[in-house]
């Protein structure tokens, strides 16, 4: 905007003209520039802010003579009530369930990108994003409440009632899968209409069928985007919280089986922080540490599907 | 084809020809319609999702449930008379009959009897005396196609009970307060408190955001600093909430509780005194929607036309004038949009609540930022976590509330939105 005013000052006409037009110091107008820039801070503040307490509290976690960083990484126990915090049974559990999710969300996810970006019609589509944009609107809890009372069951008919419990990771994975198939759906397909026009012709004009221009050029045209939704919807797996606080099961276990209970770090969270916590005791520290780990999981995930996004976009003109 | 390739020519074949060219085409196109087949198949399933969600719903907030009163209304006929004819004074009596006397004295001093209504004391006998008690539920569908069935199942297992067809949710479902029993509860105050935790956060984030929003993209200069807030913005977007529920923890709560509770303004909620507020709750909302409206904000505002704010510096306005004037007046529609988007984040967000300290029961309605706070997908959450059927029924009524209440934000939006687009034409 600073060239605007050098402009209007280079052509100063007159000497009386000039003092009118001299730019003059507005109190009012910087105190606003103040204040818009206080607001934009206050991000960076929000990020500082998680760091630090995440960090200190941590740290408390991890000073007290209970626990160690060793044991905490390295054993498969977590029992805070007898001070045992080892933290790959949560870890393990949030494994499970996004890997469930993924192997709903993905193959959905993509062939529903494809079929809306490629073949579907315009009437179609503009039939079908509505649906997809309520199931991205659905609060999280009801699709938590779907999962304890439609998928669970469904399961236990299926798989009979003595192999599938009441609670277990794989009915919280499944409902987590359809929580981010339309996350995946909507940044798949865009990246696949980003593709340009002209490579489809080209295509096209050799002879290849549909299926093999969606296939061989269009997909591999659109990786860096796709990607990028896949790992956004990771990261969005990872730290899905009440569908697991609901369906998964309370209780930390160790187990690989996923239609056993198992408790996830976020369920964890949430359950103990949800009864009568007291301040500075290890119970609520040892929130924080697991938060730490979460953050730190689902930041690394969001860096990465940034990354992708610059490293391996290709530039069309 | 078979004609042009002479057997004798010494000719590279780089294309199938002849019939293998026909069948391989064949394969080909077969191949296409399959892979088609399984693209549409997976659209369907996210149709399919959404049908079997709302059919779940639908099918545990309606069906039969089996009443047993504690007083059959036929025993407290007087001399023939039914229960629904009885006077007042009549209906007095039955209730002093049944009840004990501290419970006469306690609703005596809630409203005297002399000036309650007829209908009101008829509500009491209703609730006090025949107190009707539900005793197992059944789902839509069952209760459809199954009428025998149950009936039979009633007759065998719940002697004296009644079969009645039930609206999970109903009239009395809105008004009515938390309660132990599920005959009797309702979501008068989830709804509230979400109504004032919601409220109070777009209060504090829409100005905030916006803010942020106009300093991003009308002064920000591209400098490492600005570049870095950007960043920031977008990737905290993508923190799970349940951090931001953390944060809102160890600041709001805990950190700020002399303010968060009110104590400094003397205005604290004597059954709490701490931090777990309304106001608390709706800082950390605050904070975690904030990313969204900056974002979505700033997409309105770089739609503004440049020739637009050009226009405004060319009669003499300030950078100020021309942003307060021009750019947000036709950025607002997006900015509204993308404003009433985060605010049904906001409606719907449980996870950090949770942490901040939502309250289990109460059955008090909250009376301002410092009371304590529930919120509707709370008490669904709470709800669905009781290992009782009915409770299952009444968080699926609360969550048809929920989602009549998140529909009803986006139609507004839409309206608002449509209403001030065709004023700025007009003008």
């Amino acid at each position: 905007m600073n060239t605007r005013y050098a402009l209007i000052r280079g052509q100063r006409p007159s000497s009386s003209a000039q003092a009118a037009l001299q730019r003059k110091p507005r109190w009012h107008e910087m105190a606003i520039q103040g204040f818009l820039f206080f607001c934009g801070a206050l991000s960076i503040l929000t990020t500082a802010g998680i760091v630090l307490i995440l960090g200190r509290e941590s740290w408390l976690f991890f000073r007290s003579p209970e626990v160690s960083l060793r044991e905490f990484l390295g054993t498969t126990k977590w029992q805070p009530s007898i001070g045992q915090f080892g933290i790959w049974p949560l870890v393990n559990a949030t494994m499970m369930t996004t890997f469930f999710a993924l192997l709903v969300a993905l193959p959905l996810g993509l062939c529903t990108a494809i079929y809306l970006s490629e073949y579907a019609s315009e009437r179609v589509r503009s039939s079908l994003k509505p649906v997809l944009e309520l199931l991205a609107g659905i609060p999280t809890v009801v699709y938590g409440y779907f999962a304890l009372t439609f998928v669970t069951p469904l399961l236990r008919g299926i798989l009979g009632r003595d192999v599938v419990e009441i609670y277990n990771t794989a009915s919280a994975g499944i409902v987590i899968g359809i929580l981010i198939l339309p996350l995946i759906t909507s940044m798949a397909e865009d990246a696949l209409n980003a593709v340009p026009r002209s490579l489809r012709e080209a295509s096209y004009a050799l002879g290849a069928t549909r299926l093999e221009t969606a296939a061989t050029i269009v997909l591999p045209a659109a990786t860096s985007g796709v990607a990028a939704a896949i790992i956004l919807a990771i990261s969005r797996a990872v730290g899905e919280t009440m569908i697991v606080a609901i369906a998964a099961g309370a209780g930390p276990a160790f187990t690989f089986n996923p239609f056993k209970a198992a408790e996830t770090m976020t369920g964890h969270i949430v359950r103990i922080s949800g009864g009568d916590l007291s301040y500075d005791s290890m119970d609520y520290n040892s929130l924080f540490a697991i938060g730490l780990v979460l953050f730190l999981i689902t930041f690394a995930l969001n860096i990465v599907s940034r990354w992708f996004v610059q490293r391996f976009r290709e530039v069309y003109e | 084809m078979n004609t042009l390739s002479a057997p004798s020519a010494p000719t590279v074949r780089y294309l199938p020809e002849g019939d293998s060219f026909r069948s391989h085409m064949a394969a080909r196109h077969k191949k296409g319609t399959l892979w088609l087949t399984i693209f549409q198949a997976a659209t369907l399933v996210s149709i399919l999702a959404l049908t079997a969600l709302l059919y779940n719903i639908i099918n545990q907030s309606f069906g039969w449930v089996a009443v047993r009163n504690q007083v059959e209304p036929e025993a407290l006929a007087i001399e023939g008379t039914p229960l629904e004819e009885l006077s007042k004074e009549q209906l007095i009596t039955i209730l002093e009959a049944y009840i004990s006397k501290g419970v006469m004295r306690r609703l005596e001093s809630e409203k005297p009897f002399s000036v309650r209504s007829r209908e009101d004391v008829y509500q009491l006998v209703e609730e006090r005396v025949i107190n009707p008690e539900i005793l197992r539920s059944w789902p839509l569908a069952d209760s459809l196609l199954r009428r025998s069935a149950i009936h039979q199942e009633v007759v065998e297992t719940f002697p004296g009970a009644r079969l009645q067809f039930r609206a999970w949710i109903n009239p009395q479902f809105l008004r009515a307060p938390q309660s132990a029993n599920p005959a009797k509860a309702g979501v008068r105050t989830a709804m509230l408190g979400s109504l004032w935790i919601v409220g109070l956060t777009i209060l504090v984030a829409f100005p905030v955001g916006v803010g942020a929003a106009i300093y991003l993209e009308e002064y920000a200069a591209d400098n490492p600093l600005n570049r870095l807030i950007q960043t920031n913005i977008n990737n905290l977007a993508g923190v799970p909430s349940i951090i931001y529920g953390m944060l809102g923890l160890a600041i709001f709560v805990r950190g700020l509780e002399p303010v968060t509770s009110g104590a400094i303004f003397g205005l604290s909620d004597p059954t709490t005194a701490n931090g777990r507020t309304v106001i608390s709750a709706s800082l950390t909302l605050a904070l975690l929607i904030l990313p969204l409206i900056i974002i979505n904000a700033q997409e309105a505002i770089r739609a503004v036309p440049r020739s637009l704010r050009e226009a405004s510096y060319a009669v003499g306005a300030t950078h100020w004038q021309t942003i307060w004037h021009h750019v947000l007046p036709s950025a607002l529609p997006g900015i509204l949009t993308g404003t009433i988007f985060a605010m049904s984040r906001a409606m719907g967000e449980t996870a950090p609540l949770v942490v901040v300290g939502a309250s289990t029961f109460i059955a008090h309605d909250p009376t301002g930022p410092f009371s304590k706070f529930t919120s509707l997908p709370i008490q669904i959450y709470q709800w669905t976590a009781r290992p009782q059927d009915l409770f299952r029924n009444l968080a699926a009524a609360a969550i048809i509330v929920l989602l009549v209440l998140l529909l009803a934000f986006n139609a507004v939006a839409i309206i608002l939105r449509n209403r001030y687009r065709s004023k700025r034409r007009e003008g």
